[in-house]
């Protein structure tokens, strides 16, 4: 096993851990944006998909990669316009309540 | 590693570091906005320092430019211009699609990088591709595959181009295994040390049939629990592709989403009293012999005129609004807020019971009250107002079905032990809704045949528009 594998490795058993341990006790208003948002995450799949753009030489290889970037691309500009436009709604909340809730 | 490059490797972490406290942000609604912006500009910074370095190194041709530019305009414009236009009630479905393409991307990625090593392997034979490569090229491709199809079945049922009902196929359980083992064996074969393109291909279409089964039985009420998961899955493919091509920034993100996705799965399901593995293995409908016994209850339904319910909602102390999947797709939010406020003009208390799962997805409903400006603290969650169905003179049902249905209480009902509304324990109860048709369990709601209820049989808009005219002409 190279020290690149294993440092990957290092890095991907870490990452889990956070993602477990990021998601606290969520209230269920939250479920959907919070969903929509990590889906938007997930669309850094972009960056591998331009690196395979640029270097395709194989046609085949070429309509595979142009696939993916616009995939790849769909999902991220998608994803944080949407989860954005569900979260605009809760802050347009009208005033009185706010401020109880804050102080809680 | 010259200094560009480990600038662009810095860019890649910080960008990283921002989905983390992005998604942290994303907990609470008051600073939920804030992470998303902040996640999105780590994102931008990613993608940005990626195109650095590709126009840094010589090596990137025109085409692979003419390639990047034309799939980032056609994603970006299609994904901008879906997300801008999509009608809120129609927003999961859309979430479900941008999932799908995401699991797309990460398989095709790891498909394409195993063409180039198993035409680099012809030329020298005896030279296998390498056990840890092949590994994360299987599981990419495998989890991407299955990912794709499944999210794009589930959009599919909740925009209604397929059934929503549970789908179930003739020995739908034997196909479904006999995939996997496919899926199974292709991938032993491979991490066998044997370089094979057809076999690829093999497992790859077992791999996107297996999304379709998988997903197809599930019942469209399951749907918001089934893309969440999918969703993690996705984050597993994105940050297999990451080992694929060693990319940092691909496992951290990929793994991130991956293990949160798994974490938000099982909330979701827990708000619905739900295992996650129940749902994926039947969920709603699984056996004949319960429908039966729901159905045989039958029972007279009692109609109500729209004066008459105008009376009892003007003349109560208390009213509780109870809106549902129905009240969403006719766009009735702003509707059902102005009876609301002209209710309250007149001294009603009114106050939203809002069911977890009430709408499409968890939280679903609260969106769309919060876009018709309904006050946030009428918003009240299930368990805190459910007391307060026995204190509500009138319970006005909105579009909402089987998350009213009493036959939860009771074993031996495909809702059997889903937590629901106490609606009936209310004075009396007016139920708005287009026809007697049932909702995604299927069965009866034997709350339409209570003595206590009447139906106002109306699209839940017009209703509610015909229900604040009739108030305002009292």
């Amino acid at each position: 096993m190279s020290v690149e594998l294993l440092s990957a490795l290092t890095v991907f058993v870490l990452a889990i851990l956070c993602g477990f341990a990021v998601i606290s006790k969520v209230p269920a208003t939250l479920h959907t944006p919070l969903m929509s948002g990590a889906n938007s995450i997930h669309g850094i799949v972009l960056v591998g998909s331009m690196l395979i753009a640029a270097s395709a030489t194989e046609p085949l290889s070429q309509v595979l990669s142009f696939v993916a970037v616009a995939f790849a691309t769909m999902n991220v500009v998608g994803g944080y316009v949407v989860t954005d436009r569900m979260l605009q709604m809760f802050r347009k909340k009208p005033v009185a309540p706010k401020a109880d809730e804050a102080k809680g | 590693m010259d200094t560009l490059e480990a600038l662009v490797r810095l860019a890649w972490l910080a960008g990283a570091a921002a989905f983390v406290l992005g998604l942290m942000r994303m907990n609470s609604p008051a600073t939920a906005r804030n992470g998303n912006l902040l996640s999105a500009g780590g994102m931008a910074v990613a993608v940005g320092a990626t195109a650095v370095i590709l126009a840094a190194n010589s090596s990137i041709s025109t085409s692979g430019w003419i390639i990047i530019g034309a799939g980032v305009l056609v994603g970006g414009g299609l994904g901008l211009y879906t997300a801008r236009t999509v009608k809120m009630t129609a927003m999961p479905q859309l979430v479900s699609l941008f999932n799908a393409v995401g699991g797309g991307a990460a398989a095709l990625i790891a498909i394409d990088d195993y063409l180039r090593l198993a035409s680099v392997q012809t030329f020298a034979a005896g030279n296998p591709i390498p056990l840890e490569t092949s590994v994360a090229t299987v599981l990419d491709v495998i989890i991407g595959s299955v990912t794709f199809t499944g999210s794009l079945i589930a959009s599919g049922k909740l925009q209604g181009l397929i059934p929503g009902k549970p789908i179930l196929i003739p020995g739908g359980r034997i196909v479904t295994a006999a995939l996997a083992a496919i899926a199974v064996g292709g991938a032993l074969y491979l991490w066998a040390g044997n370089v094979s393109v057809p076999i690829l291909f093999v497992i790859i279409a077992a791999a996107l049939v297996f999304g379709v089964t998988m997903v197809l039985p599930i019942g469209g009420a399951d749907m918001p629990v089934v893309i969440s998961l999918l969703n993690s899955f996705t984050g597993t493919a994105v940050a297999m592709a990451g080992f694929v091509i060693d990319n940092p920034v691909l496992i951290i993100a990929g793994a991130l989403v991956g293990a949160s996705g798994a974490i938000l799965t099982k909330l979701m399901a827990d708000a619905m009293n739900r295992s996650v593995i129940n749902i994926m293995i039947g969920g709603f409908g699984g056996g004949e012999g319960t429908l039966a016994v729901a159905g045989a209850e039958g029972g007279s339904v009692r109609g109500l005129g729209v004066d008459d319910a105008a009376i009892q909602l003007a003349y109560a102390q208390n009213v509780i609004v109870v809106p549902g999947y129905g009240l969403a797709v006719a766009q009735a939010q702003h509707a059902v807020r102005e009876l609301a406020d002209l209710l309250e003009s007149r001294g009603v208390n009114v106050s939203y019971a809002i069911h977890p799962v009430a709408g499409r997805m968890p939280g679903h409903m609260n969106v769309l009250l919060a876009e018709a400006n309904v006050p946030y603290p009428q918003l009240r969650e299930m368990d805190d107002i459910n007391p307060e169905f026995e204190r509500a003179d009138v319970a006005l049902v909105v579009g909402a079905n089987d998350v009213t249905n009493p036959a939860a209480r009771r074993p031996g009902s495909p809702v059997s032990g889903m937590p629901i509304l106490d609606v009936d324990h209310a004075k009396s109860i007016i139920v708005i809704k287009r026809s007697m048709g049932r909702g995604y369990a299927g069965i009866d709601n034997e709350l339409y045949t209570n003595p206590k209820t009447g139906m106002l049989f109306a699209d839940a808009k017009e209703g509610l528009a015909s229900l604040t005219a009739a108030v305002k002409a009292l």
